[in-house]
């Protein structure tokens, strides 16, 4: 176990190395001059050339990324061009709201997903089986942004119950904050709802067949005891796994929710970046998940080590 | 986008190689009564897309200022757009620009992925090391993130959008031909192969690739899917299909800010996106049921 | 004492709180279409951030609604003889928000500030001014290179916006996180992407025309999303909403639209000299195929059709209403028939360019529109969509044939043509290099006779639009809504919300 921790570990500082490269890379190869998107409408020469000399834009590219990643090991990731705070500043701010949006979305999903996965393996072949079916379908095949508008337009305008957009601080008011946060959360989780459903099904359906809950059912248990207590925990192995890489699905989706619904998370941070050309935080931005990410998925393999004691040897 | 690489990794548990026949797979996918609606309809928009020139009403292209954003009625079955557009006609050579881009950007994602994958699976070592690494380090950046940040790039169009999704969805293919490869690498037929002689070329072209086909069937239809709502969403963003040339994510990305005054707008291609992409995963689903009964 | 007593003593002292201004904690919330960028005045670049800036820093003169110049934090001013010096008065008693005095040594400091900090975007708007002289406390003078009329214009904007100089020496670079003004209004808080906060201050000059004690901006980018959100009672007041929407503002009668004709301007630049693509393509090479192009389109129809009706058509960089419009040089209308015969006279009878157009949906429905119109006189318009940054780079290196352009417009005619087509001006994209046109230009800016001046704009605007370098196509509307318990809201061309005299409830 100790060995696979550390091999884990260690695989993942080539990688963060990679995705540096990657996302450096592609910004720098964006077309489009930043220091002219940055310097205004009226495009001062001037101030062209001291943000070319501010940001080092005329240097050739390793060692514009050798700056780079020297700030990054002291920990700055630099400064967003356009509104001139440290990228790691705005990384503080609009982390809790990301979380608080995917933890949300993450419930929503796993409420939904799993409770439709066990049904429908449950009631194989009923209707109910084929209604969590279209469900699962329906939340794969609908594009959120488009999700997000209609419901937008149905409970905040025509029926007032919910705020059109808008983020409101839970510690500010916590009342609203679930208001303002339940129709993004419900659009980014929905999808991923649908691929726990298969998941949960799929398992289910593996173990309900298998010879341990056949032995269980001989043994004359209660059916629902046999499939809460026995079926369940094995099928939720995979889910565990799939939680994580969720959370990085979570935030791609995140990036047009935050959009449609103005919430001021990463997603919205990031968009906005790109299309104005700020590096400097898309780059942040980025490294900054992706370590979340690879943590995550980490932290997951070591719960499937946990949860499951046939892979403990 | 949360259906893109979950719709993608979804599948990517590391399955068994499935050594049943082709036949008796298409028996049980014929069965299926899910898969075969996902068929029917996916035929469906492929006769609509390649008819389109034959059975649009009027041109996608012709505008008419006294038609502008007229509710579906006699001539117009769908309704006009804001620039006096038949909404009818723009979906249905639409279907060109949504089908090629799930088609196209997962072509790209196979003749990039598999082969690589093949190649860190079969050869081990340093190669599997640094293949593993650089499709990690794609798959950790957001996929729409790198979507956009390469359609930018690329400058907004279709096919700059195709190829950003197919470059973006890449690692999930290389993961999973790996994946596949490193099972059926210790297959009896393999070593026996090897024994034999074989080139490796030729074991990984004769021997292995045939038998990992199976699953990656089933990720390339459920990966369409997925990339016709990528393209949907960076039309959203204003980096795909751009106008006047119709597409569904395009045609909803302009009709959003009508939602109130002309729903119609986006009823249709919005609904088109749908039952397209929902074919393409009752397809999906019913293949993997097909080709592997456990799962059934 | 009784209980009656005690009663009509609360109720007294009740009545009596309710009559103090201000006595109710009122927030004003305003929805805007991007988020502003950095807010300090020197370094800030976008339309939105002079949104954010009428409520919190002050300026040495403002405009009205006809564009004139009223006083603000200056309260008279006065040429010199040669036009090569303005002195300005300081009003009394004004302080900023730290409560530093606001007088001439600070006006001096701030206008040295926006001419040499590192990265000012104001050193364009402030070249001529050579050097700041304090007469006394309340009186200060600038001192040209030579005359420019603009200036004044240029003091109504962020360039004659004053900071403290207190907190901008000691915050320095940084001084755009925390700002210190001198407006009505000091700043509160700041969450990017999400809200600006801004609070009353007590000791405004100006103080009986604020009826608030907090405005909150917030940023909503999606025009469909910023009305819902007036709808539902979320926000007060929203700018640019989208002209398809206002027919739904307009029925709501809990709502109020407002419009008013902006000072900007929407146009095609053609590349005539930026870079050798204006010779290889037809528009660039010959006049009479400009003139074609023009008069294949049909501006009423665009401005139906692509804006719905709100804009005003236009054929010169002011627009029809304004009193420096050319009326001699009225906005023509569409001849196919003249079109195709001055491009057989031409020799091209199929013109084909590319017309670069910036992914905003604004400019896609105009692309689309003129690409339709053209047609029917012969040209073949191919539309290039691109992200708006990147326009901005192509255009820069000439890299286009026609391209969509929205300027947004300055209170002085000048700031409309100046910088876009004199030779060689930084954004020029034209290219356009025209010795008479530029003379008649640099003497508009030497005199301050407003006939005179006239004179000359209109010999540049026969140029302009004999050479057309940029085919104007038409003025939007600018578009509010609010609630309709918003009383005293002012339109005014430039969009800027101001915030003296609103009130709500």
């Amino acid at each position: 176990m100790s060995s696979f921790l550390v091999r884990r570990l260690a695989a993942i500082v080539p990688t963060l190395f990679f995705v540096s490269i990657l996302i450096f890379g592609l910004q720098q190869l964006l077309p489009g001059d930043p220091a002219i998107a940055m310097a205004g409408e009226e495009r001062d020469p001037s101030v062209i050339a001291y943000l070319r000399g501010k940001f080092h834009l005329d240097e050739p590219l390793p060692v514009r990324y050798g700056y780079w990643l020297k700030g990054v090991l002291h920990g700055d990731l630099g400064e967003s061009v356009r509104i001139q705070r440290p990228v790691t500043e705005l990384i503080v701010e609009k982390l809790p709201v990301t979380i608080e949006l995917a933890l949300l979305a993450m419930a929503i999903a796993l409420a939904i997903g799993i409770t439709a996965g066990i049904v429908s393996a449950v009631f194989k072949g009923t209707p109910l089986d084929y209604a969590a079916n279209v469900f699962a379908l329906w939340g794969l095949s609908t594009p959120n942004f488009w999700l997000g508008i209609l419901l937008i337009l149905l409970f905040a305008v025509k029926l007032g119950w919910l705020p059109a957009s808008g983020y409101v601080s839970p510690f500010e008011n916590l009342e609203q904050n679930l208001a303002s946060m339940i129709m993004p959360a419900f659009v980014l989780g929905n999808a991923f709802a649908a691929v726990l459903m298969r998941h949960t099904r799929s398992a289910m359906l593996q173990v309900l067949s298998s010879d341990y809950v056949r032995t269980a059912r001989a043994k004359g248990l209660d059916e629902r005891v046999v499939v809460l207590r026995h079926a369940l925990r094995n099928a939720l192995t995979p889910v565990i796994t799939l939680g994580a890489l969720g959370l990085g699905e979570l935030l791609s989706g995140a990036v047009l929710t935050e959009q449609v619904f103005s919430i001021p998370g990463f997603g919205k941070l990031i968009v906005d970046a790109v299309f104005n050309r700020d590096y400097s935080v898309v780059q942040g931005v980025v490294l900054f998940t992706a370590t979340v990410y690879l943590a995550l998925n980490l932290l997951a393999d070591i719960a499937y080590f946990l949860v499951n004691p046939r892979m403990r040897s | 986008m949360a259906t893109t690489a979950t719709g993608l990794v979804a599948a990517a548990a590391p399955m068994p190689p499935e050594a049943s026949p082709a036949r008796r797979a298409l028996r049980r996918l014929v069965r299926r009564r899910g898969a075969m609606v996902g068929l029917v309809l996916v035929v469906f928009f492929v006769l609509v897309a390649l008819l389109a020139p034959w059975i649009a009403p009027h041109d996608p292209l012709g505008t008419s200022w006294s038609m502008v954003r007229k509710p579906p009625g006699a001539g117009y079955w769908f309704g006009t757009d804001e620039i006096g557009r038949d909404v009818l006609s723009r979906v249905i050579w639409g279907a060109r620009a949504s089908l090629l881009a799930g088609v196209v950007s997962v072509c790209i994602s196979l003749m990039v992925g598999v082969p690589i994958g093949m190649a860190a699976g079969y050869l081990g070592r340093w190669p599997d090391m640094l293949i593993s690494r650089i499709a990690d380090a794609m798959l950790a950046c957001p996929f729409l993130i790198l979507a956009i940040a390469l359609a930018a790039f690329l400058g907004p169009n279709l096919t700059n959008a195709m190829i950003a999704i197919g470059i973006a969805a890449t690692p999930v293919f290389i993961r999973l031909t790996r994946a596949q490869v490193l099972a059926v690498k210790v297959e009896d037929y393999v070593e026996a192969a090897r024994a034999v002689g074989n080139s490796h070329l030729r074991i990984a072209l004769r021997h292995i690739l045939p038998n990992i086909v199976a699953p990656l069937i089933v990720q390339a239809t459920l990966a369409i899917a997925a990339a016709i709502i990528a393209e949907a969403s960076l039309s959203f963003l204003g980096l795909g299909q751009q106008p006047p040339a119709p597409s569904w994510g395009s045609m909803l990305n302009t009709a959003k800010n009508y939602v109130e005054n002309a729903p119609w707008m986006a009823v249709w291609p919005g609904l088109s996106i749908f039952l397209l992409v929902l074919s393409f995963n009752l397809l999906g689903d019913g293949l993997r049921d097909a080709l592997d009964p456990r799962h059934g | 004492m009784t209980i009656t007593s005690r009663a009509v003593r609360s109720i007294l002292v009740l009545v009596l709180a309710a009559m103090l201004p201000g006595a109710y904690a009122q927030t004003l919330r305003i929805g805007l279409a991007e988020d502003p960028d950095v807010l300090d005045p020197t370094l800030a670049r976008t339309f939105v951030g002079r949104i954010v800036f009428a409520g919190l820093c002050d300026k040495l003169v403002d405009i009205d609604a006809s564009l004139k110049i009223v006083p603000q934090l200056a309260t008279s001013w006065q040429w010199s003889a040669d036009n090569k010096s303005l002195t300005l008065k300081i009003r009394d008693g004004v302080t900023f928000h730290d409560g530093e005095k606001l007088d001439a040594e600070a006006v001096k400091f701030n206008i040295e500030r926006h001419k040499n900090m590192p990265g000012s975007n104001r050193k364009g708007e402030l070249a001529p001014v050579t050097s700041v002289d304090v007469v006394d406390p309340h009186t200060v003078r600038l001192n040209l290179s030579r005359p420019y009329a603009p200036l004044l214009a240029q003091l109504a904007d962020r360039s004659g916006m004053m900071v403290s100089p207190k907190a901008a020496r000691a915050e320095g670079e940084k001084f755009g996180a925390h700002p210190v003004c001198s407006g009505p209004f000091k700043f509160a808080e700041r969450v990017a992407q999400d809200r600006i906060v801004l609070e009353r201050y007590p000791d405004y000059w100006n103080k009986d025309a604020i009826h608030f004690d907090k405005v909150v901006y917030l940023p909503i980018v999606d025009s469909t999303v910023r009305l819902a959100n007036l709808k539902s009672g979320q926000l007060d007041l929203i700018e640019r909403v989208a002209p398809s929407d206002m027919p739904a503002v307009k029925a709501d009668p809990k709502l109020v639209a407002s419009r008013i004709v902006e000072i900007g301007y929407q146009g095609i630049t053609i590349n005539l000299g930026k870079s050798e693509l204006a010779q290889k393509n037809p528009l660039g090479r010959d006049p009479r195929v400009r003139e074609a192009f023009e008069l294949a389109l049909d501006r009423d129809a665009i401005v139906q059709v692509a804006m719905d009706g709100e804009a005003v058509p236009g054929n010169q960089w002011v627009a029809p209403t304004n009193s420096w419009y050319v009326k001699d040089d009225p906005v023509p209308k569409r001849d196919v028939a003249r079109a195709r015969q001055l491009l057989a006279q031409a020799g091209v009878t199929n013109p084909a360019f590319t017309l670069m157009t910036p992914t905003t949906s604004d400019a896609q429905r105009i692309a689309q529109v003129v690409q339709a119109m053209a047609k029917e006189a012969g040209f073949d318009v191919k539309i290039q969509s691109t992200e708006f940054s990147t326009t901005l780079d192509m255009a820069d290196k000439g890299q286009f044939d026609a391209y969509v352009l929205a300027w947004s417009g300055r209170a002085d005619p000048d700031g409309n043509v100046y910088s876009n087509l004199v030779c060689k001006q930084p954004i020029n994209y034209a290219g356009y290099c025209n010795a008479d046109f530029d003379k008649d230009m640099n003497e508009s800016r030497s005199t301050n006779d407003p006939e005179q001046r006239a004179k000359l704009f209109k010999d540049a605007v026969g140029h302009a639009l004999k050479d057309r370098p940029i085919i104007y196509l038409f003025h939007r509307h600018l578009l509010w809504a609010y609630t309709n318990k918003l009383a005293g809201f002012h339109r005014v061309p430039d969009g800027i919300i101001r915030l003296q005299g609103l009130r709500l409830g």
